[in-house]
């Protein structure tokens, strides 16, 4: 269970990028997190991951509190959590493969089964065949689809990811998140941020919608339409 | 820590060396130089001391006494000479037994020549006290006082050239720790900054691998192999030359100098080699190691 109490989150610079944020997130939910650009969306990501510490506020995470986490152990809590981040950030001077296996050996998985499990995880988002190839000869919606191989790898308890349709055609999108619902059935908890109004829709899950750092709105599966997301404005 | 991980991280490490080409053959080569002379003084101190060694051990010095000398007052000094601490050891040799081994060394092939002096031994007043000493240092001012003692007439001793022998030795010893000990710093420095730049390089790579969960160790181990086998490449080098030099020069002198290979010596090549290359493969993969930790421990607290 993920719990924000009174959240807020100031870079060096400009206005506060989150607003005293209060949120509670249930294991096994699957939430998808709207809004404009610059509303906080991917800021509330990295908090979670703990590459952010709160300016003020507290983080919750299994009950343990992420302040508290010593450093140590820093790298322990991370290897619970699957991330797709916006940029990607795969690492440019490996191929596909190894970018995908790197998230196995950072975790010790012995080689036979890093063998066997990259290729199938691979399949899953449609790349087999590009397995040998370097970040800067794929395409955006190609790179983003081995950041998300590389998220899953690990059979994550949760799953942090930041626009991971955001440079994939429709169809596309489309097999990404129907493998992002069946990776929840089995139990992850999915935290998706996205632009995608017709996703966001169909898919008929918990949306949270923020705007300039604070939470608009916090719709329960079924509730949410894009109509009503601006009403309160 | 599984050995998988051990395996990459080597692998990992490799490959910074052949990505950072130019500035790891810079610390190879400084590490190459340091190790190179390391071996090289401690062969020659290690040459030297047994050469010492041995100068030492077979000098010494003779006593002969006055022509109308009694037999009871050669003892009287040998007694006196044993008593001093600086004496390890004390051969009496009389005229007699002299003449027997001068006749056994020049007169071997010619024994009836030798019976001419049959009873008249022309070295009747050799007899003589052969000393040895414990330490070279003490030899000007025990002969002034066997000088002193009444009924020695000569006192035989060669100009102790060990000593400064001992002496050049130790100044070389000294000479080589100073350079040893900057060259030891320059490795250090050259690899910890060849390790700074890939961390340099990959800053943004150990952000991501740091941000999907590696430990520090993980991050680390590659660096830290890194240095470690700049270090190692750096050892063996120079313990390859320094095989092929020692033998080559041993040769060389051997065969020049023959007039003066019975009076140096050397030690063999297996047995200065079993103490050169597990130091000089040790202090290589030590400067690696401490380089790339101190940059490691620096650059790496993300
Ligand atoms: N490193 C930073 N330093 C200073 N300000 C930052 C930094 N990162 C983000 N911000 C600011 O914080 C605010 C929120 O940024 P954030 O990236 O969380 O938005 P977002 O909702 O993810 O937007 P988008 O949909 O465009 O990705 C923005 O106003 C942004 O300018
Ligand atoms: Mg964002």
């Amino acid at each position: 269970m993920i719990v924000l109490e009174n959240v807020s989150k100031s870079y060096s610079t400009g206005a506060p990028a989150i607003k005293d944020i209060s949120l509670k997130i249930d294991d096994g939910e699957f939430v998808f997190i709207v809004g404009n650009s610059g509303s906080g969306k991917s800021t509330l990501i990295k908090l979670l991951l703990k590459e952010l510490e709160p300016s003020t506020g507290s983080i919750e995470v299994n009950g343990k509190n992420l302040k508290n986490i010593r450093r140590k152990k820093i790298a322990e809590y991370r290897r619970g959590i699957g991330v797709v981040f916006q940029d990607f950030r795969l690492l440019k001077d490996r191929n596909v493969y190894e970018n995908v296996a790197f998230a196995q050996r950072v975790v010790e998985t012995p080689h036979k089964i890093i063998r066997r499990r990259v290729p199938a995880m691979l399949a899953l988002v449609g790349l087999a065949e590009k397995y040998r190839s370097y970040p800067k000869e794929l395409s955006g919606g190609e790179q983003q689809r081995v950041a998300m191989a590389r998220a899953l790898v690990n059979d994550p308890a949760m799953l942090l990811a930041d626009e991971p349709t955001g440079n994939l055609d429709p169809s596309n999108s489309w097999e990404i998140m129907k493998l992002l619902e069946e990776i929840n059935n089995r139990g992850t908890t999915v935290v998706v941020v996205t632009h995608n109004r017709e996703i966001v829709e169909a898919m008929n899950k918990r949306v949270i919608t923020m705007h300039k750092g604070v939470i608009l709105s916090d719709e329960k599966k079924g509730e949410y339409s894009y109509e009503n997301q601006y009403s309160g404005i | 820590m599984k050995i998988s991980t051990v395996a990459y991280s080597c692998g990992q490490g490799i490959k910074n060396i052949k990505r950072n080409k130019l500035f790891s053959l810079a610390s190879v080569g400084t590490i190459t130089a340091c190790i190179f002379l390391i071996g090289l003084f401690y062969i020659i101190i290690a040459n030297f001391q047994y050469l010492v060694k041995e100068a030492e051990d077979s000098v010494c010095i003779t006593v002969f006494f006055d022509e109308d000398i009694k037999e009871n007052r050669i003892e009287e000094i040998g007694e006196l000479i044993r008593k001093r601490v600086e004496v390890s050891e004390v051969k009496y040799t009389s005229g007699d037994e002299a003449w027997e081994e001068y006749k056994n060394t020049y007169f071997a092939e010619d024994p009836e020549l030798a019976e001419g002096f049959k009873d008249d031994n022309p070295l009747a007043g050799s007899s003589h006290y052969e000393i040895y000493l414990n330490d070279l240092k003490m030899q000007n001012a025990f002969v002034t006082y066997l000088k002193t003692i009444s009924g020695i007439r000569k006192v035989n001793f060669s100009e102790s050239t060990a000593s400064t022998l001992t002496d050049f030795a130790k100044m070389v010893g000294y000479v080589s720790i100073v350079i040893i000990v900057i060259l030891f710093a320059v490795g250090i420095f050259l690899i910890s900054n060849t390790v700074m730049i890939g961390i340099t390089v990959r800053k943004e790579e150990i952000r991501i691998m740091k941000l999907i969960g590696a430990t520090d160790v993980f991050v680390r181990l590659p660096f830290i192999i890194e240095g470690i086998v700049i270090g190692l490449i750096g050892a063996v080098l120079p313990i390859m030359a320094l095989i092929l030099i020692y033998q080559k020069i041993v040769v060389y002198i051997m065969t020049q100098f023959q007039s003066f290979t019975n009076l140096v010596s050397f030690i063999s090549a297996r047995q200065i080699f079993s103490v050169v290359v597990p130091m000089a493969l040790l202090i290589g993969a030590g400067i690696g190691f401490i380089g790339s930790m101190i940059t490691v421990r620096k650059h790496l607290r993300v």
